[in-house]
């Protein structure tokens, strides 16, 4: 659906990250973990696109002060990387927005009671906490996230709210263990009995390797994508990934806005 | 005061608006079907169709820059046949014409699938995209060479006695020897402008920034060249022009009207807005009420000079 929601409240997380609430219609409930929203920054021709954000909740926001209504809200959490977030990140509450969503196809549950593995890299967070939340109902679930510094190790103590296990690794060593995040994924893996399912939203690398140790394990793995998009709605044709019958010869393109942004990790092309 | 009439003509196609949607940046009509009333349109053009699938370029395809965009999607489709199993029902069930936007890497291949949609009732009519290089004479693309055009459109031509546009490249020094060209060999109505080629460049990376190395420039940017050539255009062919090239408001398309244009094409704006071609033409509507113009029709090359 697209919509004017307002902005309930902006503010940073962490340097050069954001955390955006703002006002959806009911219908919005309904929206899956995994999918994803277009924001329209602003009505000018510049920057021109919408740009694409994982949901990172959906609720009911409840005004602190007496009186107020209670609406129904979601979330985005976002890194300023460009003109566009940069704006966005200097927008303040009762600043209002056109949104596009929810888009795409989210995340595949699992069977219940079965051990769920969520890995995160940095802004990859943002489609994970809604995921958190839909799967801490039935199984145990882990977080694994990493970053380069302590500054992308993003909300962590929401996903320990919720019950959820959770190791944190950064490449500097400024918070929990120096090194990659797939090293304590490996060492998880290692000593869960029984066929844990893998989350993964993150760089590319990050998700590449997760892909890999996944499938070496024969696990199911579901990782959630980025892409340059213009619609957001599989029109335009800009976000395509390789998928696994890809080569240069036989391509073999998917739509990561409508057939993603989540899909199985042996679906697609890692350029192996 | 009564509702003014929108309807427009082209080719023998009825359009209860002039406002259409572009090549490319609607699908198939059904992807924006949730957000935009396809039967508030005039028409609707089909994503770019080829005899066989086309898988279209690496990534990345697009890029923004200041009030455009740069696309390289390598013209990407399912092939006629999928076309026809899968993308011709939802076509069936809605009631504004559909114009089927295609191409081939030769002549013969124009020719054929010119063929092959004149034998389907839903295909309204034909967009033929002559931006394309032509395989068999050392890649020159068919629409900067007004011989090449002229070969393609008369085969195209004799293939088909459904209504056929041309969509005209802007990557050419004189547009009007093209769009003559054309009008010689039988178009019933040409399209303009298709996209601007271009190219980004990402400076930290030294490297261009579409894999494709350059693309296609669309959105609001180009409007004032489009409309210098569908004015150029329209001044020397007796077809019907329908303008195409940053139109992102009713504003935008009424100007296009004045320059020359019966009709107009909605791109880019669909992808920021899906509802934007039924929007233009509310706006349009409204305009006309208020400036007290009881026909769309009589604005169509009205600029007064």
């Amino acid at each position: 659906m697209q919509f004017k929601s307002m902005i309930l409240s902006n503010f940073q997380v962490s340097p050069g990250y954001w955390r955006m609430r703002m006002t959806a219609p009911p219908e919005f409930a309904s929206a899956r973990p995994g999918q994803f929203v277009m924001v329209r920054v602003n009505s000018a021709i510049d920057p021109l696109l919408r740009r694409p954000f994982g949901i990172f909740d959906v609720g009911v926001h409840t005004p602190s002060h007496s009186g107020g209504v209670s609406q129904p809200c979601f979330e985005i959490l976002y890194r300023v990387v460009g003109k566009g977030t940069e704006m966005l990140s200097s927008l303040h509450s009762t600043d209002q927005l056109d949104i596009l969503g929810p888009l795409g196809k989210g995340f595949t549950v699992g069977e219940p009671g079965q051990d769920k593995l969520i890995v995160g890299g940095g802004v990859g967070l943002a489609p994970l906490y809604l995921l958190a939340r839909e799967l801490v109902k039935d199984s145990p679930v882990r977080l694994f996230a990493g970053g380069r510094t302590r500054d992308d190790i993003l909300c962590i103590t929401e996903f320990e709210r919720l019950g959820v296990e959770c190791y944190v690794a950064t490449e500097d060593g400024s918070l929990g263990r120096c090194g990659l995040v797939t090293e304590a994924l490996t060492a998880t893996l290692d000593m869960l009995q029984g066929r844990p399912s893998i989350f993964a939203c993150g760089p590319h690398g990050m998700l590449n390797a997760v892909a890999r140790i996944a499938g070496q394990r024969e696990l199911s793995c579901q990782v959630s994508l980025e892409g340059y998009m213009a619609c957001g709605v599989g029109a335009c044709l800009g976000c395509v990934t390789p998928g696994r019958e890809h080569s240069v010869e036989h391509p073999d393109y998917r739509c990561v806005c409508a057939e993603g942004p989540v899909f199985e990790s042996s679906d697609l092309g890692w350029g192996r | 005061m009564t509702a003014p009439d929108m309807s427009v003509n082209i080719a023998g196609i009825k359009l209860r608006n002039p406002v259409m949607t572009a090549s490319g940046t609607f699908g198939y009509g059904e992807e924006f079907s949730e957000y935009v009333d396809l039967e508030k349109i005039g028409a609707y053009v089909t994503k770019g169709l080829s005899l066989k699938p086309k898988a279209g370029n690496p990534t990345p395809r697009i890029v923004e820059t200041p009030g455009g965009m740069l696309n390289a999607i390598g013209l990407q489709n399912v092939g006629i046949d999928v076309f026809v199993e899968k993308k011709l029902p939802f076509i069936r069930s809605v009631n504004t014409p559909a114009i089927v936007n295609f191409f081939g890497n030769t002549i013969d291949e124009y020719a054929e699938l010119a063929h092959r949609l004149d034998e389907l009732p839903e295909v309204a009519g034909m967009e033929v995209n002559i931006s394309c290089p032509n395989v068999k004479q050392g890649g020159i693309v068919f629409g900067t060479d007004p011989a090449c055009a002229f070969d393609v459109v008369s085969a195209c031509r004799k293939a088909t006695a459904k209504p056929l546009i041309v969509k005209l490249s802007p990557n050419v020094t004189d547009v009007t020897v093209m769009a003559r060209a054309c009008e010689d060999a039988g178009a019933d109505a040409l399209s303009l402008i298709n996209t601007l080629t271009g190219m980004a460049i990402d400076l930290q990376k030294r490297r261009p920034v579409l894999a494709n190395v350059t693309g296609g420039f669309s959105g609001p940017a180009i409007k004032p060249v489009a409309l210098r050539m569908v004015w150029q255009v329209s001044r020397v062919v007796k077809v019907p022009v329908i303008g195409i090239g940053g139109i992102m408001n009713a504003t935008d398309a009424l100007e296009f009207m004045l320059a020359g244009a019966t009709a107009v094409q909605v791109g880019t704006a669909s992808f920021i807005n899906p509802a934007s071609a039924q929007q233009v033409a509310e706006g349009m509507e409204d305009w006309l009420l208020k400036n007290h113009v009881t026909d769309v029709k009589s604005l169509i090359g009205a600029l007064e000079t």
